[in-house]
This record gives structure tokens, C-alpha cells and sequence, in this order.
């Protein structure tokens, strides 16, 4: 039995061959910690890791190292991610000595949407390396105990590595390339982007499948339930990168008033059933934002609880 | 009473603003006589600078006529000079002056009424405006 | 070329306010081109300005001259004996131009009357789109001929990111993902096996990161 990557919860749950399944949880736009810890307690004993977001759609909040610690302390284990946006080779390194000493054990490494989207869009755009780059850096820190330029580190951080993948995006050819690039570059696990289309994605799979893909690195299929018809809508229409088809806006709406909720989160159990049959997906990654408080009853309902611990 | 006399400008291309005029004289219809006119080939040849210089001699308003977009005799003529009249108006509006007094029309080679219709029009227009020059 | 947009006329018009002779210069090269800082621009500017004052009632004097280049010091120089009877200039060349006029002639007050913004290319007539970030290690040929540094927002090397949609940049409809031309260029070409190989980081040192950069060819210094 080779040694763990890094040890986290996440990657025993995964190397011992159990679905995994793993929440989200944005930080707050302030200091507002009871709040943050309210969210994530909803998540306790019902995912085997929680992502925390880095200032996602480039709206600021409180960082992602400073809110994972803060779930760690809560006694959840945190995904800690960081998109390339907002820092250059530096401080990427550096921020990861420091979260590693304080105990994160998992990383996802994103590009970070631009800062166009977001609420400080006159800030000046970083992006000194790219998400590929940034899993490559990682590895190479953990596996080779060496900095980018070569130099030793003392104590090389062991993080277990995700990344992310749409196989929704443009061109669709070119993604389950993308994919095998971001493994070859250390990725050990892939969250993908939340799946409306489930005949787009089993061609997706059948195509990662094929390239041995599920072999080299753990692929979790990204779900978020649907809210309502406005929310699918807006997805359908203003999120790039999402595929969202009509028929599930169709179903939705067919729902009949104030049902729709429900019926989101029958698609999302679906979908779950599937993808615990589907070859090459090791687990699933659900995304509640705002709705962490529905966690544990879709938890409960896809029959993962309890989570196993290893 | 307003006994204020625009001073205008107008360009007029030798196709379908032309002849007009020849029809508007030989109906024996008069221009007014603070409108000035400048025959040129044809209004695509009227640049911006051209349209501005009237402005900075003193001129209240000033208008391009020409054909209309489809007969227009070099095909893209009015078309451009359109645009550089909707480009000079937002000069205008930037130098704080009313957009209004500069103009684009488009008329057909027979039609003598409509010529001096569209300078009477002008003219009346920038009389509302009042004068470019404040006194 | 190098690709400005005019600055308001507004913004112009309070930067020279209190000045009553006023020198506009115009520039023969990029700024020609991209119809911004040619002799025409310098004459609507100027009339622009005389305009403006006339409406005001205040008395102004605009000069027009325009030069070869701004960014030589011999057509500078052409400057010389009429610089000295106005009390503005405004230079409506790229970002050097204002700053070549400043550095030979530090009495004269001068202003900058465009915006500098890429370097680029003509799509069409009235088009103009960037294609260079001036990051001084070009690697066009390893991307079909495009350059992800200057086109890609997030100027990726390992692209496209989740945000490329219908050949759009998450951005802007508005936008082209070049990334999505790279990767459908090359695999018509057949090379995706070079869209697979990992790029590294890249050296930002060549790049205006590494801070202001300047060129010496030996061989053409006295």
C-alpha cells in the first residue's frame, strides 16, 4: 500500500474506494465568521470535504486560506482553493507553505473568472501562471520538494491536488484533452462543472473513460440543484460555460408553482443514482451555494449518509 | 420678436440636390437668402473639417443635402457623409453647442418643393435655437 | 501600429483652459493610420478648440503642424522655432509623442490629446484590434500564429479556460476566444499533440514586468 499524497480525509475516502462526495461553501463579504461557520455546519458529517472558493466571480470576500482555517477548526475538512487572478508566483507559493503548515490538506487550483464580472473590475489582472501551471506547481512543490526555480524547500507541502473541468465549454473535442493535460500536470482529483446535460457529459466520460483517464486521477461530477425556473434560466442564458437544456427548464416549469425547488432537487438525486453507476466517476461534488441548509436532507435522500470514515 | 437671420451653410452635391434647386428656380420657389449654398460632386466628398469650418466663421447651422440612400449617384456618397454628420453632432454636443444645427437630408433629382422646403426647415429650426454666436 | 483613441474634447478643453495660443501636433505614422493623430485629426482639433473659445467669446490662437514622427529627435527638433510662441502644445501622438516633446522642450507645457491603447492590426476600415502585448519572447508559432498572451484575457499558455462559450471570451460577446481559434486551427492541422504538451510559466522578465526596457543594436550606435 503505496503512502498517501497528503493524507486528507478526502483522499482516503477516494483511495479506499468509497463514492465520494463533497460540498462548497463561500466565504463571507466581511469579517462575518459566525455566519461563515453557520453554512458549514449545515455540511458536518454529511460531505467528505468541503471546496471554499476564492473570491469567486471576482467578487471579494474573506480569502479562501483564512475561511478554510476557520472550517477547520469547525472540524470540517476544507478544499482549499486558489484561482490565479488575484496572485502572481510569489505569493502562490508562499500561500501554500502557509496553508499547508496550518493544516489544509486538499487544494484546487483554478484559473479564477476575470475580474471584469466581478465588483473591483478596474483592479489590475495577474494571471502570472495559469491553472496548469498552477497544478504543476503544486506537484512539483509536494513530489520534488523544489520551488519553481529550482530551489529546495525545507519542509515540502503535502497537498492533495484537484482541479477543475468543463465539458461543457468550447470546443468540446478539445476538453477530454484538456483534461488528460491537467492530469499529466499532477492533478489527483477533477471536480467538473455542474452537469445539466447528462447526454453531453456520459459522452464526456466515455470519452475520459477510454484514455484511461479515471485510472490516473479521481473524476467527481459537479451538480447543483435548481432553485427555480428564474435560476435555470439565468444559467442557461448569462453563465458562459454552462449547458443548460430546455428540456429540464421545460420540467421545471411543468412543476407548477412554487414545486419547482422540489423538482430540482429530484433531478439532482437523479443524477446522483446515475453517476454512483457510472464508470469513471468516483464521486460526486455538490454545489448548494446559499442553500448549504438543503445539504443534509439531499444528503440523506441520495442515500450517502454517513459518510465513511477511513 | 425674433427678427433673428440664421446664417446657414449648405451642401449640396450636384446630383439630386442640384437639380432640385434648377427645379425650385424654375418654379420660380426662392431660397432664403441667409442660406448659402456650396455645390460639391457629390456629399460623400464632405469631410468633417468641412462641416466644422462654417461653425468657426459664425454660421448658426449647417446642412448636407444629398440623394437618397439607395439612388445615391456614387452608390455610398450619402451614406458617409451621414455618418460624419452624426459624428460632427457629437463633437458639437462635447463643445457644449446644440447637435441640432448641423443636418443631413436626402432628396430626389425632381423635386424643386422638397429643396426649398428642407431650408426653410433648417432655417426655422435654427431660429428656435437662436443664434450661435450670443451677442 | 500603435492603436489611441481620441481623449474627450471636453477633458482637452480643461487642460488648456487658461492658455490663449494654443499648438496642436499631429504625428505621420501609427497614429495616421488609425485616423486619430494625422494632419486631419490636428486640423479638426484645432477648428474643434476655435470653436469652442468663439462660442465662449474668449480670443484663442491655434497652430497645426504635424510631424514625420514624435519618436525621433530629429523630427522633434522641427519644433524648435515655433514651440516657443505658444503656451500649450497639444500632441495628439501615441503616449511617446507627448512625452519626446516634453523631454526637448522642458518649458513648454505640454499635453497628451490621446489615449494610448495597443498594439494592433486593422480588421476593417475604422476596425482596429490588439494582437500584441510587447511581452518580448514571442511564441506565436507554438499557438498556430496566434498569441494567447495579448488575446487571451487571462493570457493563458495552457488554454481555454471554462469560460470560452460559442467562441466568445466569458468577458464580452464581444470578445473572440483565441483559444478557441488556436485549438480549432491546430486540430485541422493535425497538431494535437502540440496543444496537449504542457507550457510552463512563463519569464515575465522580458516583459514590462521586469521593468521600463530599453534596446541598444551595437552596430548602429556612433
Amino acid at each position: 500500500m503505496s503512502e498517501y499524497k497528503s493524507g486528507s480525509n478526502l483522499e482516503k475516502v477516494l483511495r479506499a474506494g468509497h463514492f465520494a462526495f463533497t460540498g462548497e461553501c463561500g466565504p463571507p463579504q466581511g469579517a462575518n465568521v459566525e455566519h461563515l461557520k453557520e453554512k458549514a455546519g449545515h455540511l458536518k458529517g454529511c460531505v467528505d470535504a468541503v471546496n471554499v472558493t476564492d473570491n469567486q466571480t471576482a467578487v471579494v470576500r474573506m480569502s479562501s486560506w483564512a475561511a478554510s482555517i476557520i472550517l477547520l477548526q469547525e472540524g470540517l475538512e476544507p478544499n482549499f482553493q486558489m484561482v490565479c487572478r488575484d496572485r502572481n508566483r510569489l505569493a502562490i507559493q508562499s500561500d501554500i507553505l502557509g496553508v499547508y503548515s496550518l493544516g489544509i490538506r486538499n487544494m484546487l487550483c483554478l484559473s479564477g473568472d476575470h475580474q471584469k464580472f466581478g465588483n473591483h473590475p478596474e483592479a489590475k489582472n495577474v494571471f502570472d501562471i495559469d491553472s496548469m501551471q498552477l497544478i504543476y506547481t503544486v506537484k512539483t512543490m509536494r513530489d520534488e520538494g523544489k520551488f519553481l526555480n529550482g530551489q529546495d524547500i525545507d519542509v515540502p507541502p503535502k497537498l492533495f491536488i484537484g482541479a477543475a473541468s468543463n465539458p461543457f465549454a468550447e470546443p468540446f473535442d478539445f476538453r477530454v484533452y484538456r483534461l488528460a493535460k491537467k492530469i499529466s500536470a499532477g492533478a489527483d482529483f477533477i471536480q467538473t462543472q455542474c452537469i445539466y446535460n447528462m447526454d453531453k457529459f456520459r459522452e464526456f466520460m466515455k470519452r475520459a473513460v477510454d484514455m484511461g483517464l479515471h485510472e490516473k486521477c479521481y473524476i467527481l461530477a459537479g451538480i447543483t440543484p435548481m432553485k427555480s425556473v428564474g435560476m435555470a434560466l439565468y444559467m442557461a442564458r448569462q453563465v458562459p460555460g454552462m449547458d443548460v437544456p430546455d428540456s429540464l427548464v421545460k420540467r421545471l416549469r411543468g412543476a407548477g408553482k412554487g414545486k419547482a425547488a422540489e423538482e430540482g432537487i429530484k433531478f439532482v438525486l437523479e443524477q446522483i443514482e446515475e453517476f454512483k453507476e457510472m464508470e469513471g466517476v468516483a464521486g460526486v461534488h455538490l454545489m448548494a451555494i446559499e442553500w448549504e441548509h438543503k445539504v443534509p436532507e439531499i444528503a440523506e435522500r441520495a442515500g450517502v449518509l454517513p459518510r465513511p470514515t477511513v | 420678436m425674433n427678427d433673428f437671420k440664421p446664417q446657414i451653410v449648405a451642401f449640396c452635391c450636384s446630383n439630386c440636390a442640384s437639380s432640385a434647386a434648377n427645379v425650385a428656380e424654375g418654379m420660380k420657389k426662392a431660397l432664403p437668402d441667409n442660406v448659402k449654398i456650396i455645390q460639391i460632386p457629390c456629399t460623400g466628398r464632405v469631410e468633417i473639417l468641412h462641416l466644422l469650418k462654417p461653425f468657426e466663421e459664425g454660421a448658426d447651422g449647417v446642412y448636407v443635402a444629398g440623394c437618397q440612400e439607395d439612388s445615391c449617384q456614387y452608390v455610398s456618397g450619402i451614406a458617409k457623409a451621414t455618418k460624419r454628420v452624426t459624428h460632427v453632432k457629437k463633437i458639437l454636443e462635447e463643445l457644449s453647442i446644440e447637435p441640432d444645427r448641423i443636418d443631413v437630408f436626402n432628396l430626389s433629382a425632381g423635386k424643386g418643393q422638397e429643396f426649398v422646403e428642407v431650408a426653410y426647415e433648417m432655417v426655422n429650426k435654427i431660429k428656435e435655437l437662436g443664434p450661435f454666436l450670443q451677442a | 501600429m500603435i492603436v489611441a483613441e481620441p481623449k474627450p474634447i471636453k477633458e482637452l478643453l480643461e487642460m488648456v483652459k487658461d492658455s490663449n495660443r494654443i499648438l496642436v501636433v499631429g504625428c505621420k505614422g501609427c497614429v495616421t493610420v488609425c485616423n486619430v493623430g494625422g494632419a486631419k485629426e490636428v486640423a479638426i482639433l484645432a477648428s474643434s478648440i476655435r470653436i469652442s473659445r468663439k462660442k465662449l467669446g474668449r480670443e484663442i490662437e491655434v497652430g497645426e503642424h504635424t510631424l514625420e514622427r514624435q519618436c525621433d529627435p530629429e523630427y522633434v527638433d522641427e519644433l524648435k522655432d515655433m514651440i516657443g510662441d505658444y503656451d500649450a502644445v497639444i500632441s495628439i501622438a501615441c503616449g511617446v509623442g507627448p512625452q519626446f516633446l516634453s523631454e526637448r522642450y522642458p518649458s513648454s507645457r505640454i499635453f497628451p490629446g490621446v489615449n494610448t491603447q495597443f498594439m494592433g492590426g486593422a480588421e476593417e476600415h475604422g476596425i482596429w484590434s490588439e494582437r500584441c502585448a510587447g511581452c518580448g519572447t514571442c511564441v506565436v508559432h507554438y499557438f498556430g500564429g496566434l498569441c494567447p498572451i495579448a488575446r487571451c484575457s487571462k493570457s493563458l499558455l495552457n488554454g481555454p479556460c471554462g469560460g470560452s462559450s460559442n467562441g466568445k471570451c466569458e468577458i464580452s460577446k464581444d470578445v473572440e476566444c483565441v483559444w478557441d481559434l488556436i485549438v480549432r486551427k491546430m486540430m485541422e492541422q493535425d497538431r494535437l499533440d502540440e496543444l496537449i504538451e504542457f507550457k510552463p510559466p512563463k519569464s515575465w522578465i522580458t516583459a514590462r514586468d521586469g521593468g521600463p526596457r530599453r534596446m541598444i543594436r551595437e552596430e548602429l550606435v556612433k
